[in-house]
């Protein structure tokens, strides 16, 4: 498994939304990272949440009724 | 005259606290970046000032979901976009007889579109008794409109009890929250408010040029949009996002204004709107009290501070009111509000229509002594005016 394949990216909306996200986690001290979308991948909203899947349960639990999110996929 | 005294809270505040001109300061000089528009590093914190913006109102009105709040320019375009997005031809839509004209004037043209209009005629205190709710409402009753508190007279409305009588019956409650967001506590689950519409530039304490609406969740897709344009997503489509708040929010947002109103917002967390609420209590029974004592004045509204916000209008025997607001200014150096105060509707019903009242409107950096010296100006205008 490369190095790249351990993470997975939220996609969102628009930004409002993925800041949101990242104040959330951020108080629940979830950890993550605000990164620029990856060319492969196609969305307008400039910025996606990057996490390891390890994290993926807790962190869908954790935005679960207070942001929407359009896609989780691998980076 | 030395004195310059600002009581003219209820048209815009001012000053405002230190935190609203640091964070104005602070995002031109050192942010600048268009919200939510790219991902590079001033853009994303661009996006955090509003988004910080957001969060605070959200608590200062008990909204569990910040995204319900969408910002707009003024309260005046945010209850243009809850009346005119709303209502159709065919809808009945209640008022009160106390509104200002940003409700009033976007009512009569739906009116003369097909929309059926009724309004609560209200006490000349300018009350609304929620016993005449009931009576009203028909089969094909959208909506009832309705200030959280006069701009002329002060006077706060029952809007939970209006919550409470046309919960259940499907219909939904608009706020003019203008006058009292930042000066009265503001629950919208609490008082069953769908809609709520504010100003930033008042009593929270943001710059002008500042507002916005919540909406209650789920309502979005009942109000239409009144402009529509770029959002920064969903760029691939021609067609409107329906997501909140982008459904509502087309154009680059004020986002330095914005950054002023969440430092405003912040502030009355830190304070307490309770704390900040008795203070504007004890000034305007203050100014109730003596202005009762002077010869020749008449004060319009509750004239009980408990049941008013700290607007107080009145007039004096044998003067107009911009003669009174004149010498107050020329004289005193005490800047007042004559005339009708955008609300014609609200003069007619407490009787002062059409010449209007002198209105005075505290704010919470307003002091006992500016008040002293306030009544002294208006005890002195009234001896002159008797030689
Ligand atoms: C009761 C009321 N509604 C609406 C408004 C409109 O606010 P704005 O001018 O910020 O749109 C005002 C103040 O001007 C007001 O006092």
């Amino acid at each position: 498994m490369t190095e790249m394949e351990k993470y997975h990216v939220i996609l969102f909306d628009s930004v409002h939304h993925a800041l949101r996200s990242e104040k959330i986690l951020k108080g629940m001290g979830i950890p993550h990272k605000l990164i620029p979308v990856p060319r492969h991948i196609s969305s307008d909203c400039g910025v996606c949440l990057r996490f390891t899947i390890d994290l993926r349960n807790k962190i869908e639990d954790a935005l679960n009724g207070k942001v929407d999110i359009y896609e989780i996929r691998p980076l | 005259m030395e004195q310059s005294i600002y009581f003219d809270n209820a048209a815009t505040s001012w000053p405002k606290p230190e935190e609203t001109y640091i964070a104005i300061d602070h995002f031109n000089r050192s942010i600048g970046g268009s919200p939510g528009r790219s991902g590079h590093r001033v853009s994303i914190e661009s996006g955090r000032v509003i988004m910080n913006a957001r969060e605070s109102l959200a608590q200062l009105f008990n909204i569990d979901d910040p995204f319900q709040i969408v910002f707009t320019k003024n309260a005046t375009e945010a209850l243009n976009l809850a009346i005119f997005g709303l209502l159709l031809p065919g809808d009945h839509v209640i008022t009160s007889s106390m509104e200002h004209n940003s409700v009033m004037r976007p009512l009569r043209v739906l009116e003369s579109q097909g929309v059926e209009l009724s309004i609560v005629r209200c006490s000349p205190q300018g009350y609304l008794d929620p016993d005449d709710l009931p009576a009203l409402i028909r089969e094909n009753t959208k909506a009832v409109v309705l200030t959280h508190a006069s701009n002329v007279t002060g006077t706060i409305m029952p809007i939970k009890e209006v919550g409470d009588i046309i919960r259940g019956r499907g219909l939904i409650l608009c706020v003019d929250a203008a006058q009292t967001a930042g000066a009265l506590p503001i629950d919208v689950s609490d008082m069953n408010i769908d809609l709520l519409a504010f100003t930033g530039h008042k009593s929270l304490f943001g710059s002008q040029g500042t507002g916005g609406i919540y909406i209650r969740k789920g309502l979005e897709e009942r109000i239409r949009s009144l402009m529509v344009g770029g959002t920064g997503s969903r760029s691939e489509f021609e067609i409107q996002p329906d997501f909140m708040p982008d459904k509502y929010e087309s154009g680059t947002l004020n986002t330095s204004g914005l950054a002023g109103l969440g430092a405003g917002g912040e502030y009355i967390l830190k304070k307490g709107i309770d704390h900040i609420r008795d203070k504007e209590i004890l000034m305007t029974q203050h100014f109730l009290d003596g202005l009762k004592s002077i010869s020749g004045v008449h004060i319009y509204g509750p004239g009980d501070a408990s049941r008013q916000i700290s607007v107080v209008s009145f007039n004096l025997n044998g003067m107009t009111p911009s003669e009174i607001s004149f010498t107050l200014d020329e004289h005193y150096g005490i800047m007042s509000r004559p005339g009708l105060h955008c609300a014609p509707s609200a003069h007619r019903t407490i009787g002062t229509f059409p010449g209007g009242t002198v209105r005075f409107s505290f704010g919470y950096f307003n002091t006992e002594e500016q008040i002293s010296y306030a009544l002294g100006a208006v005890q002195q205008i009234s001896r002159d005016q008797k030689k």
